[in-house]
Protein backbone atom coordinates (compact mmCIF):
# COMPACT_ATOMS: atom_id res chain seq x y z
CA UNK A 1 0.00 0.00 0.00
CA UNK A 2 1.42 3.36 -1.04
CA UNK A 3 0.07 6.64 0.27
CA UNK A 4 0.69 9.91 -1.60
CA UNK A 5 2.71 12.36 0.48
CA UNK A 6 3.99 15.85 0.08
CA UNK A 7 6.72 17.70 1.83
CA UNK A 8 10.21 19.00 1.62
CA UNK A 9 9.31 22.67 1.21
CA UNK A 10 11.48 23.82 4.07
CA UNK A 11 14.29 21.54 2.92
CA UNK A 12 14.09 22.93 -0.64
CA UNK A 13 14.07 26.54 0.56
CA UNK A 14 17.04 25.94 2.79
CA UNK A 15 18.86 24.05 0.03
CA UNK A 16 18.46 27.00 -2.32
CA UNK A 17 19.64 29.38 0.38
CA UNK A 18 22.66 27.15 0.88
CA UNK A 19 23.25 27.11 -2.88
CA UNK A 20 23.31 30.93 -2.91
CA UNK A 21 25.83 30.87 -0.09
CA UNK A 22 28.12 28.33 -1.75
CA UNK A 23 27.87 30.21 -5.04
CA UNK A 24 29.08 33.37 -3.34
CA UNK A 25 31.85 31.47 -1.57
CA UNK A 26 34.33 33.15 0.77
CA UNK A 27 32.88 36.61 1.52
CA UNK A 28 36.36 38.03 2.14
CA UNK A 29 37.03 37.70 -1.60
CA UNK A 30 35.56 40.16 -4.10
CA UNK A 31 32.54 38.94 -6.02
CA UNK A 32 33.18 38.23 -9.73
CA UNK A 33 31.40 40.72 -12.01
CA UNK A 34 29.49 40.06 -15.24
CA UNK A 35 31.94 42.32 -17.08
CA UNK A 36 34.87 40.27 -15.74
CA UNK A 37 33.28 37.03 -16.95
CA UNK A 38 32.58 38.54 -20.39
CA UNK A 39 36.13 39.89 -20.71
CA UNK A 40 38.21 37.19 -19.03
CA UNK A 41 36.19 33.99 -19.48
CA UNK A 42 35.01 34.91 -22.97
CA UNK A 43 35.24 31.42 -24.43
CA UNK A 44 33.04 30.01 -21.66
CA UNK A 45 30.55 32.76 -22.51
CA UNK A 46 30.78 31.78 -26.19
CA UNK A 47 30.08 28.13 -25.45
CA UNK A 48 27.01 28.98 -23.39
CA UNK A 49 25.67 31.23 -26.16
CA UNK A 50 26.30 28.61 -28.85
CA UNK A 51 24.64 25.71 -27.05
CA UNK A 52 21.83 27.82 -25.61
CA UNK A 53 21.31 29.02 -29.18
CA UNK A 54 21.03 32.58 -27.92
CA UNK A 55 23.57 35.29 -28.63
CA UNK A 56 23.84 37.68 -25.70
CA UNK A 57 27.20 37.96 -23.98
CA UNK A 58 25.97 39.66 -20.80
CA UNK A 59 23.12 37.20 -20.21
CA UNK A 60 25.40 34.22 -20.90
CA UNK A 61 27.87 35.60 -18.34
CA UNK A 62 25.05 36.03 -15.83
CA UNK A 63 24.04 32.41 -16.45
CA UNK A 64 27.63 31.23 -15.84
CA UNK A 65 27.78 33.15 -12.59
CA UNK A 66 24.39 31.90 -11.45
CA UNK A 67 25.29 28.29 -12.30
CA UNK A 68 28.63 28.48 -10.44
CA UNK A 69 30.39 27.72 -13.72
CA UNK A 70 28.32 24.59 -14.50
CA UNK A 71 28.16 25.04 -18.28
CA UNK A 72 25.16 22.86 -19.02
CA UNK A 73 23.22 24.47 -16.16
CA UNK A 74 24.13 27.89 -17.63
CA UNK A 75 23.00 26.77 -21.08
CA UNK A 76 19.73 25.53 -19.54
CA UNK A 77 19.18 28.92 -17.81
CA UNK A 78 19.73 30.84 -21.05
CA UNK A 79 17.46 28.47 -23.02
CA UNK A 80 14.74 28.98 -20.42
CA UNK A 81 15.13 32.75 -20.60
CA UNK A 82 14.81 32.60 -24.38
CA UNK A 83 11.34 31.12 -24.13
CA UNK A 84 10.10 34.26 -22.34
CA UNK A 85 10.81 36.53 -25.32
CA UNK A 86 8.77 37.13 -28.47
CA UNK A 87 10.51 36.70 -31.81
CA UNK A 88 10.63 39.84 -33.94
CA UNK A 89 11.77 38.11 -37.10
CA UNK A 90 14.62 36.41 -38.91
CA UNK A 91 17.83 38.06 -40.03
CA UNK A 92 19.09 38.35 -43.55
CA UNK A 93 21.53 35.38 -43.80
CA UNK A 94 24.90 36.54 -42.44
CA UNK A 95 27.64 36.98 -45.03
CA UNK A 96 30.75 35.19 -43.79
CA UNK A 97 32.72 36.32 -46.86
CA UNK A 98 32.39 39.89 -45.54
CA UNK A 99 33.54 38.89 -42.04
CA UNK A 100 35.87 41.21 -40.09
CA UNK A 101 38.37 38.38 -39.78
CA UNK A 102 40.26 37.96 -36.48
CA UNK A 103 41.66 34.54 -37.30
CA UNK A 104 41.78 32.54 -40.50
CA UNK A 105 43.83 29.45 -41.24
CA UNK A 106 43.77 26.93 -44.06
CA UNK A 107 45.34 23.49 -43.93
CA UNK A 108 44.97 22.99 -47.70
CA UNK A 109 46.72 26.07 -49.16
CA UNK A 110 49.87 27.63 -47.79
CA UNK A 111 49.68 30.85 -49.80
CA UNK A 112 46.16 32.04 -50.30
CA UNK A 113 44.58 35.47 -50.69
CA UNK A 114 44.39 37.05 -47.25
CA UNK A 115 47.09 34.75 -45.88
CA UNK A 116 47.26 32.55 -42.80
CA UNK A 117 46.15 34.74 -39.90
CA UNK A 118 46.75 33.05 -36.56
CA UNK A 119 44.91 35.58 -34.41
CA UNK A 120 44.55 34.90 -30.69
CA UNK A 121 45.13 31.13 -30.63
CA UNK A 122 46.15 28.43 -28.19
CA UNK A 123 47.85 26.64 -31.12
CA UNK A 124 51.65 26.43 -30.80
CA UNK A 125 51.53 27.21 -27.09
CA UNK A 126 53.42 24.67 -24.98
CA UNK A 127 50.55 23.94 -22.63
CA UNK A 128 52.72 24.76 -19.65
CA UNK A 129 50.96 26.36 -16.72
CA UNK A 130 51.95 30.01 -16.56
CA UNK A 131 52.87 31.05 -13.00
CA UNK A 132 52.68 34.74 -13.99
CA UNK A 133 48.89 34.30 -14.11
CA UNK A 134 48.90 33.44 -10.40
CA UNK A 135 49.35 37.14 -9.82
CA UNK A 136 47.99 40.12 -11.65
CA UNK A 137 51.02 41.04 -13.74
CA UNK A 138 50.78 43.67 -16.47
CA UNK A 139 50.17 42.26 -19.95
CA UNK A 140 51.82 43.90 -22.93
CA UNK A 141 49.78 45.40 -25.77
CA UNK A 142 49.53 43.30 -28.94
CA UNK A 143 51.94 43.87 -31.80
CA UNK A 144 50.47 45.70 -34.79
CA UNK A 145 51.24 45.67 -38.46
CA UNK A 146 49.67 47.52 -41.39
CA UNK A 147 46.68 45.55 -42.56
CA UNK A 148 46.46 45.16 -46.35
CA UNK A 149 43.09 45.91 -47.94
CA UNK A 150 42.93 42.40 -49.33
CA UNK A 151 39.75 40.36 -49.67
CA UNK A 152 40.08 37.25 -47.53
CA UNK A 153 38.81 34.81 -50.13
CA UNK A 154 36.93 31.67 -49.20
CA UNK A 155 38.94 28.51 -49.82
CA UNK A 156 35.86 26.85 -51.31
CA UNK A 157 35.82 29.59 -53.98
CA UNK A 158 39.42 28.79 -54.93
CA UNK A 159 38.63 25.11 -55.55
CA UNK A 160 35.33 26.01 -57.20
CA UNK A 161 37.23 27.77 -60.01
CA UNK A 162 38.62 24.41 -61.05
CA UNK A 163 35.27 22.68 -60.69
CA UNK A 164 36.83 20.13 -58.35
CA UNK A 165 34.53 20.78 -55.43
CA UNK A 166 30.80 20.63 -54.99
CA UNK A 167 28.87 23.89 -54.68
CA UNK A 168 27.57 25.35 -51.41
CA UNK A 169 24.50 23.36 -50.36
CA UNK A 170 21.45 24.49 -52.30
CA UNK A 171 17.77 23.65 -52.06
CA UNK A 172 15.03 24.35 -54.58
CA UNK A 173 13.74 27.94 -54.72
CA UNK A 174 10.60 27.24 -52.69
CA UNK A 175 12.42 25.52 -49.80
CA UNK A 176 11.82 27.32 -46.50
CA UNK A 177 14.56 26.93 -43.90
CA UNK A 178 13.14 24.67 -41.19
CA UNK A 179 13.16 25.73 -37.56
CA UNK A 180 13.61 23.20 -34.75
CA UNK A 181 12.28 25.66 -32.19
CA UNK A 182 8.94 25.84 -34.01
CA UNK A 183 8.34 22.39 -35.50
CA UNK A 184 8.64 18.93 -33.97
CA UNK A 185 11.63 16.89 -35.08
CA UNK A 186 11.05 14.42 -37.86
CA UNK A 187 13.40 12.04 -39.62
CA UNK A 188 14.79 12.00 -42.22
CA UNK A 189 15.69 15.64 -41.77
CA UNK A 190 16.87 18.17 -44.37
CA UNK A 191 20.42 19.50 -44.08
CA UNK A 192 19.34 22.98 -42.97
CA UNK A 193 17.56 21.53 -39.93
CA UNK A 194 20.51 19.24 -39.16
CA UNK A 195 22.84 22.25 -39.19
CA UNK A 196 20.56 24.12 -36.79
CA UNK A 197 20.60 21.12 -34.45
CA UNK A 198 24.38 20.73 -34.74
CA UNK A 199 25.00 24.46 -34.18
CA UNK A 200 23.31 24.16 -30.77
CA UNK A 201 24.58 20.62 -30.14
CA UNK A 202 26.84 19.67 -27.25
CA UNK A 203 30.48 20.39 -28.04
CA UNK A 204 31.73 17.25 -26.30
CA UNK A 205 29.24 15.00 -28.07
CA UNK A 206 30.07 16.44 -31.50
CA UNK A 207 33.79 16.32 -30.76
CA UNK A 208 33.57 12.62 -29.89
CA UNK A 209 31.54 11.85 -33.02
CA UNK A 210 33.88 13.87 -35.24
CA UNK A 211 36.81 12.02 -33.68
CA UNK A 212 35.09 8.68 -34.32
CA UNK A 213 34.93 9.43 -38.07
CA UNK A 214 38.68 10.10 -38.06
CA UNK A 215 39.30 6.78 -36.31
CA UNK A 216 37.49 4.86 -39.01
CA UNK A 217 33.84 4.84 -37.96
CA UNK A 218 32.50 6.51 -41.11
CA UNK A 219 35.81 7.82 -42.40
CA UNK A 220 35.50 10.70 -44.87
CA UNK A 221 39.08 11.93 -45.44
CA UNK A 222 38.75 15.49 -44.14
CA UNK A 223 40.97 18.53 -44.65
CA UNK A 224 40.34 21.88 -43.02
CA UNK A 225 39.84 24.00 -46.10
CA UNK A 226 39.44 26.95 -43.81
CA UNK A 227 38.56 28.05 -40.32
CA UNK A 228 37.69 31.69 -39.87
CA UNK A 229 36.65 33.63 -36.78
CA UNK A 230 35.43 37.20 -36.68
CA UNK A 231 32.48 39.55 -36.63
CA UNK A 232 29.64 39.69 -39.12
CA UNK A 233 26.80 42.17 -39.45
CA UNK A 234 23.33 41.01 -38.46
CA UNK A 235 20.74 42.70 -40.64
CA UNK A 236 16.98 42.51 -40.43
CA UNK A 237 14.24 43.74 -42.73
CA UNK A 238 12.31 46.43 -40.87
CA UNK A 239 8.67 46.59 -41.90
CA UNK A 240 8.39 50.25 -40.86
CA UNK A 241 11.26 51.19 -43.17
CA UNK A 242 10.82 48.72 -46.01
CA UNK A 243 14.50 47.72 -46.15
CA UNK A 244 17.14 45.88 -44.13
CA UNK A 245 19.17 47.64 -41.45
CA UNK A 246 22.07 46.46 -39.29
CA UNK A 247 21.41 45.49 -35.68
CA UNK A 248 25.11 45.35 -34.89
CA UNK A 249 27.69 42.60 -35.14
CA UNK A 250 28.14 39.15 -33.68
CA UNK A 251 31.29 37.03 -33.52
CA UNK A 252 31.05 33.62 -35.17
CA UNK A 253 33.34 30.75 -36.16
CA UNK A 254 33.06 29.09 -39.55
CA UNK A 255 34.70 25.87 -40.71
CA UNK A 256 34.81 24.65 -44.29
CA UNK A 257 35.82 21.01 -44.20
CA UNK A 258 36.90 19.58 -47.55
CA UNK A 259 36.43 15.84 -48.00
CA UNK A 260 37.53 13.35 -50.59
CA UNK A 261 34.78 11.74 -52.66
CA UNK A 262 35.38 9.03 -55.22
CA UNK A 263 32.27 9.85 -57.22
CA UNK A 264 29.01 8.04 -57.81
CA UNK A 265 26.72 7.24 -60.71
CA UNK A 266 25.39 10.81 -60.45
CA UNK A 267 28.51 12.82 -59.59
CA UNK A 268 32.11 12.75 -60.88
CA UNK A 269 35.02 12.34 -58.47
CA UNK A 270 35.38 15.64 -56.62
CA UNK A 271 35.77 17.10 -53.19
CA UNK A 272 32.66 17.23 -51.04
CA UNK A 273 32.17 19.43 -48.03
CA UNK A 274 31.08 19.56 -44.44
CA UNK A 275 30.07 22.89 -42.93
CA UNK A 276 30.35 24.27 -39.43
CA UNK A 277 29.04 27.60 -38.14
CA UNK A 278 28.93 28.45 -34.46
CA UNK A 279 28.19 31.50 -32.29
CA UNK A 280 31.30 32.96 -30.72
CA UNK A 281 34.86 31.72 -30.96
CA UNK A 282 34.99 27.93 -30.96
CA UNK A 283 36.90 26.24 -33.71
CA UNK A 284 36.80 22.88 -31.92
CA UNK A 285 33.02 22.97 -32.12
CA UNK A 286 32.91 24.35 -35.68
CA UNK A 287 35.35 21.68 -36.88
CA UNK A 288 33.49 18.87 -35.10
CA UNK A 289 30.22 20.16 -36.53
CA UNK A 290 31.61 20.14 -40.07
CA UNK A 291 32.91 16.56 -39.67
CA UNK A 292 29.53 15.39 -38.40
CA UNK A 293 27.64 17.39 -41.06
CA UNK A 294 29.68 15.60 -43.74
CA UNK A 295 29.20 12.19 -42.09
CA UNK A 296 25.43 12.74 -41.98
CA UNK A 297 25.40 13.32 -45.73
CA UNK A 298 26.29 9.65 -46.30
CA UNK A 299 22.88 8.77 -47.68
CA UNK A 300 22.74 11.83 -49.97
CA UNK A 301 26.15 10.89 -51.38
CA UNK A 302 25.33 7.20 -51.76
CA UNK A 303 27.74 6.00 -49.07
CA UNK A 304 27.18 2.98 -46.81
CA UNK A 305 25.79 3.93 -43.40
CA UNK A 306 27.88 1.86 -41.01
CA UNK A 307 28.88 4.16 -38.18
CA UNK A 308 27.16 6.12 -35.38
CA UNK A 309 28.23 9.52 -36.79
CA UNK A 310 26.36 8.71 -40.04
CA UNK A 311 23.12 7.81 -38.24
CA UNK A 312 21.00 10.95 -38.45
CA UNK A 313 18.37 9.99 -35.91
CA UNK A 314 20.98 8.81 -33.41
CA UNK A 315 23.15 11.93 -33.76
CA UNK A 316 20.45 14.60 -33.85
CA UNK A 317 18.29 13.01 -31.14
CA UNK A 318 21.20 12.95 -28.71
CA UNK A 319 23.10 16.14 -29.56
CA UNK A 320 21.10 18.51 -27.36
CA UNK A 321 22.65 18.63 -23.90
CA UNK A 322 19.67 20.34 -22.25
CA UNK A 323 17.38 17.51 -23.35
CA UNK A 324 19.99 14.92 -22.43
CA UNK A 325 20.67 16.31 -18.98
CA UNK A 326 16.96 16.63 -18.32
CA UNK A 327 16.32 12.98 -19.03
CA UNK A 328 19.43 11.63 -17.32
CA UNK A 329 19.11 13.85 -14.25
CA UNK A 330 15.41 13.26 -13.78
CA UNK A 331 16.37 9.77 -12.57
CA UNK A 332 17.39 11.27 -9.22
CA UNK A 333 13.92 12.70 -8.60
CA UNK A 334 11.47 10.65 -6.51
CA UNK A 335 10.50 7.39 -8.23
CA UNK A 336 9.09 5.89 -5.05
CA UNK A 337 5.92 4.52 -6.67
CA UNK A 338 7.67 3.11 -9.74
CA UNK A 339 10.21 1.45 -7.54
CA UNK A 340 7.57 0.00 -5.18
CA UNK A 341 5.88 -1.55 -8.21
CA UNK A 342 9.17 -3.07 -9.42
CA UNK A 343 9.95 -4.28 -5.92
CA UNK A 344 6.59 -6.04 -5.68
CA UNK A 345 7.17 -7.60 -9.08
CA UNK A 346 10.64 -8.91 -8.20
CA UNK A 347 9.31 -10.31 -4.88
CA UNK A 348 6.54 -12.14 -6.73
CA UNK A 349 8.96 -13.55 -9.34
CA UNK A 350 11.28 -14.70 -6.57
CA UNK A 351 8.35 -16.37 -4.69
CA UNK A 352 7.25 -18.15 -7.87
CA UNK A 353 10.76 -19.48 -8.49
CA UNK A 354 11.08 -20.68 -4.91
CA UNK A 355 7.67 -22.33 -4.99
CA UNK A 356 8.66 -24.14 -8.21
CA UNK A 357 11.97 -25.30 -6.72
CA UNK A 358 10.18 -26.66 -3.63
CA UNK A 359 7.84 -28.53 -5.94
CA UNK A 360 10.95 -30.13 -7.55
CA UNK A 361 10.55 -28.53 -10.97
CA UNK A 362 13.43 -27.50 -13.20
CA UNK A 363 14.40 -23.83 -12.70
CA UNK A 364 14.49 -23.02 -16.40
CA UNK A 365 11.05 -24.45 -16.82
CA UNK A 366 9.78 -22.26 -14.00
CA UNK A 367 11.36 -19.17 -15.52
CA UNK A 368 9.47 -19.78 -18.73
CA UNK B 1 11.77 54.93 -65.93
CA UNK B 2 13.45 58.17 -65.00
CA UNK B 3 16.97 57.35 -63.85
CA UNK B 4 17.16 60.27 -61.41
CA UNK B 5 14.02 59.10 -59.64
CA UNK B 6 15.52 55.63 -59.27
CA UNK B 7 18.80 56.86 -57.84
CA UNK B 8 17.34 59.39 -55.42
CA UNK B 9 15.34 57.00 -53.24
CA UNK B 10 18.28 54.58 -53.27
CA UNK B 11 20.59 57.30 -51.96
CA UNK B 12 18.04 58.16 -49.26
CA UNK B 13 17.72 54.47 -48.31
CA UNK B 14 21.50 54.10 -48.16
CA UNK B 15 21.71 57.18 -45.89
CA UNK B 16 19.00 55.85 -43.60
CA UNK B 17 20.63 52.41 -43.51
CA UNK B 18 23.93 53.99 -42.52
CA UNK B 19 22.27 56.07 -39.77
CA UNK B 20 20.35 53.06 -38.41
CA UNK B 21 23.49 50.90 -38.46
CA UNK B 22 25.50 53.52 -36.57
CA UNK B 23 22.72 54.11 -34.03
CA UNK B 24 22.68 50.35 -33.39
CA UNK B 25 26.37 50.58 -32.46
CA UNK B 26 26.00 53.63 -30.18
CA UNK B 27 27.23 53.26 -26.60
CA UNK B 28 25.39 54.58 -23.56
CA UNK B 29 28.00 57.32 -23.15
CA UNK B 30 27.76 58.43 -26.78
CA UNK B 31 23.96 58.66 -26.63
CA UNK B 32 23.93 60.51 -23.32
CA UNK B 33 26.63 62.96 -24.42
CA UNK B 34 24.68 63.80 -27.57
CA UNK B 35 21.45 64.17 -25.59
CA UNK B 36 23.14 66.55 -23.14
CA UNK B 37 24.39 68.69 -26.03
CA UNK B 38 21.00 68.85 -27.69
CA UNK B 39 19.99 72.56 -27.41
CA UNK B 40 16.22 71.96 -27.37
CA UNK B 41 14.99 68.65 -26.02
CA UNK B 42 12.14 67.44 -28.20
CA UNK B 43 8.78 66.36 -26.88
CA UNK B 44 8.66 62.58 -27.37
CA UNK B 45 5.70 60.23 -27.35
CA UNK B 46 6.36 56.49 -27.20
CA UNK B 47 4.69 54.52 -29.99
CA UNK B 48 6.12 51.08 -29.34
CA UNK B 49 8.57 49.79 -26.81
CA UNK B 50 11.34 49.94 -26.00
CA UNK B 51 10.87 46.18 -25.99
CA UNK B 52 13.26 43.25 -26.06
CA UNK B 53 12.75 40.18 -28.21
CA UNK B 54 14.61 37.78 -30.41
CA UNK B 55 15.86 37.71 -33.94
CA UNK B 56 16.62 34.35 -35.53
CA UNK B 57 20.10 34.71 -37.01
CA UNK B 58 20.44 32.80 -40.25
CA UNK B 59 23.53 31.49 -41.97
CA UNK B 60 24.01 29.84 -45.34
CA UNK B 61 24.97 26.21 -45.93
CA UNK B 62 28.59 26.15 -47.08
CA UNK B 63 28.77 29.93 -46.55
CA UNK B 64 26.85 30.85 -49.70
CA UNK B 65 24.16 28.19 -50.14
CA UNK B 66 20.61 27.83 -48.86
CA UNK B 67 19.74 29.66 -45.62
CA UNK B 68 19.52 27.79 -42.30
CA UNK B 69 18.67 28.92 -38.79
CA UNK B 70 21.85 29.33 -36.76
CA UNK B 71 20.36 30.52 -33.48
CA UNK B 72 18.69 33.53 -31.93
CA UNK B 73 20.04 36.82 -30.61
CA UNK B 74 18.47 39.29 -28.23
CA UNK B 75 17.37 42.50 -29.89
CA UNK B 76 15.69 45.62 -28.52
CA UNK B 77 13.59 48.00 -30.57
CA UNK B 78 11.70 51.23 -30.03
CA UNK B 79 9.52 53.58 -32.03
CA UNK B 80 8.84 57.15 -30.90
CA UNK B 81 6.92 60.09 -32.26
CA UNK B 82 8.15 63.68 -31.99
CA UNK B 83 5.68 66.52 -31.45
CA UNK B 84 6.50 67.57 -35.03
CA UNK B 85 4.98 64.29 -36.23
CA UNK B 86 8.25 62.62 -37.25
CA UNK B 87 8.49 58.96 -36.25
CA UNK B 88 11.83 57.62 -35.11
CA UNK B 89 12.73 53.96 -35.10
CA UNK B 90 15.72 52.11 -33.68
CA UNK B 91 16.82 48.55 -33.02
CA UNK B 92 20.02 47.05 -31.69
CA UNK B 93 21.36 43.71 -30.53
CA UNK B 94 21.19 43.28 -26.76
CA UNK B 95 18.79 44.37 -24.07
CA UNK B 96 19.69 48.05 -23.52
CA UNK B 97 16.20 49.56 -23.60
CA UNK B 98 17.13 53.10 -22.54
CA UNK B 99 19.81 53.26 -25.23
CA UNK B 100 17.47 52.10 -27.98
CA UNK B 101 14.80 54.59 -26.92
CA UNK B 102 17.35 57.40 -27.18
CA UNK B 103 18.54 56.03 -30.53
CA UNK B 104 14.95 56.14 -31.83
CA UNK B 105 14.69 59.80 -30.81
CA UNK B 106 17.93 60.56 -32.62
CA UNK B 107 16.67 58.65 -35.65
CA UNK B 108 13.68 61.01 -35.75
CA UNK B 109 15.88 64.06 -35.24
CA UNK B 110 18.17 62.84 -38.02
CA UNK B 111 15.20 62.76 -40.39
CA UNK B 112 14.32 66.39 -39.67
CA UNK B 113 16.19 68.96 -41.76
CA UNK B 114 16.77 71.26 -38.78
CA UNK B 115 18.54 68.71 -36.60
CA UNK B 116 20.16 66.31 -39.09
CA UNK B 117 23.48 68.16 -39.07
CA UNK B 118 23.52 68.18 -35.27
CA UNK B 119 22.93 64.40 -35.12
CA UNK B 120 25.60 63.81 -37.76
CA UNK B 121 28.18 65.99 -36.02
CA UNK B 122 27.51 65.05 -32.40
CA UNK B 123 26.54 61.41 -32.67
CA UNK B 124 26.86 59.59 -35.99
CA UNK B 125 30.23 61.11 -36.90
CA UNK B 126 31.89 60.16 -33.60
CA UNK B 127 30.38 56.64 -33.69
CA UNK B 128 31.62 56.14 -37.24
CA UNK B 129 35.09 57.33 -36.26
CA UNK B 130 35.19 55.10 -33.18
CA UNK B 131 34.07 52.01 -35.08
CA UNK B 132 36.63 52.71 -37.82
CA UNK B 133 39.40 53.12 -35.22
CA UNK B 134 38.41 49.91 -33.43
CA UNK B 135 38.25 47.98 -36.71
CA UNK B 136 41.62 49.32 -37.82
CA UNK B 137 43.23 48.39 -34.52
CA UNK B 138 41.82 44.85 -34.65
CA UNK B 139 42.82 44.43 -38.28
CA UNK B 140 46.36 45.56 -37.49
CA UNK B 141 46.61 43.27 -34.48
CA UNK B 142 45.43 40.36 -36.65
CA UNK B 143 47.81 41.33 -39.48
CA UNK B 144 50.73 41.05 -37.04
CA UNK B 145 49.84 37.35 -36.61
CA UNK B 146 50.03 36.65 -40.35
CA UNK B 147 52.45 33.86 -41.18
CA UNK B 148 55.34 34.85 -43.44
CA UNK B 149 56.58 31.65 -45.05
CA UNK B 150 60.16 31.45 -46.24
CA UNK B 151 61.95 28.65 -48.01
CA UNK B 152 64.64 26.78 -46.11
CA UNK B 153 67.90 26.68 -48.04
CA UNK B 154 69.16 23.13 -48.15
CA UNK B 155 72.63 21.81 -48.98
CA UNK B 156 74.08 25.30 -48.86
CA UNK B 157 77.90 25.18 -48.81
Amino acid sequence: MYVAVKGGEAAINNAHRLLADRRRGDRSLPSVTIEQIVEQLGLAVDRVMAEASLYDRALAALAIRQSRGDMIEAIFLLRAYRTTLPRFGSSVPVDTAAMKVERRVSATYKDLPGGQLLGATFDYTHRLLDPSLLTDEAVEEPERRDAPQEHIMRVSDILAHEGLIEADGEFSEDHQAGDLTREPMEFPMSRDLRLQALARGDEGFLLALGYSTQRGYGRNHPFVGEVRIGEVEVEIEVAELGFAVSLGRIRITECQMVNQFKGSSKAPPQFTRGYGLVFGQSERKAMSMSLVDRALRAEELGEDITAPAQDEEFVISHSDNVQATGFVEHLKLPHYVDFQAELALVRKMRADVEAARNAGKDLREAAE
Amino acid sequence: MDLAKQIEPNAEIAARRRAAGLLARATTNELHAAWEKLPAKPEVKPVRGPETGLVMVRGRIGGGGAPFNLGEATVTRATVLLASGTAGHAQALGTAKANVRLAAIFDALWQEAGTRDFVEATLLGPIEARVATEDKQKAEETAATRVDFFTMVRGDD
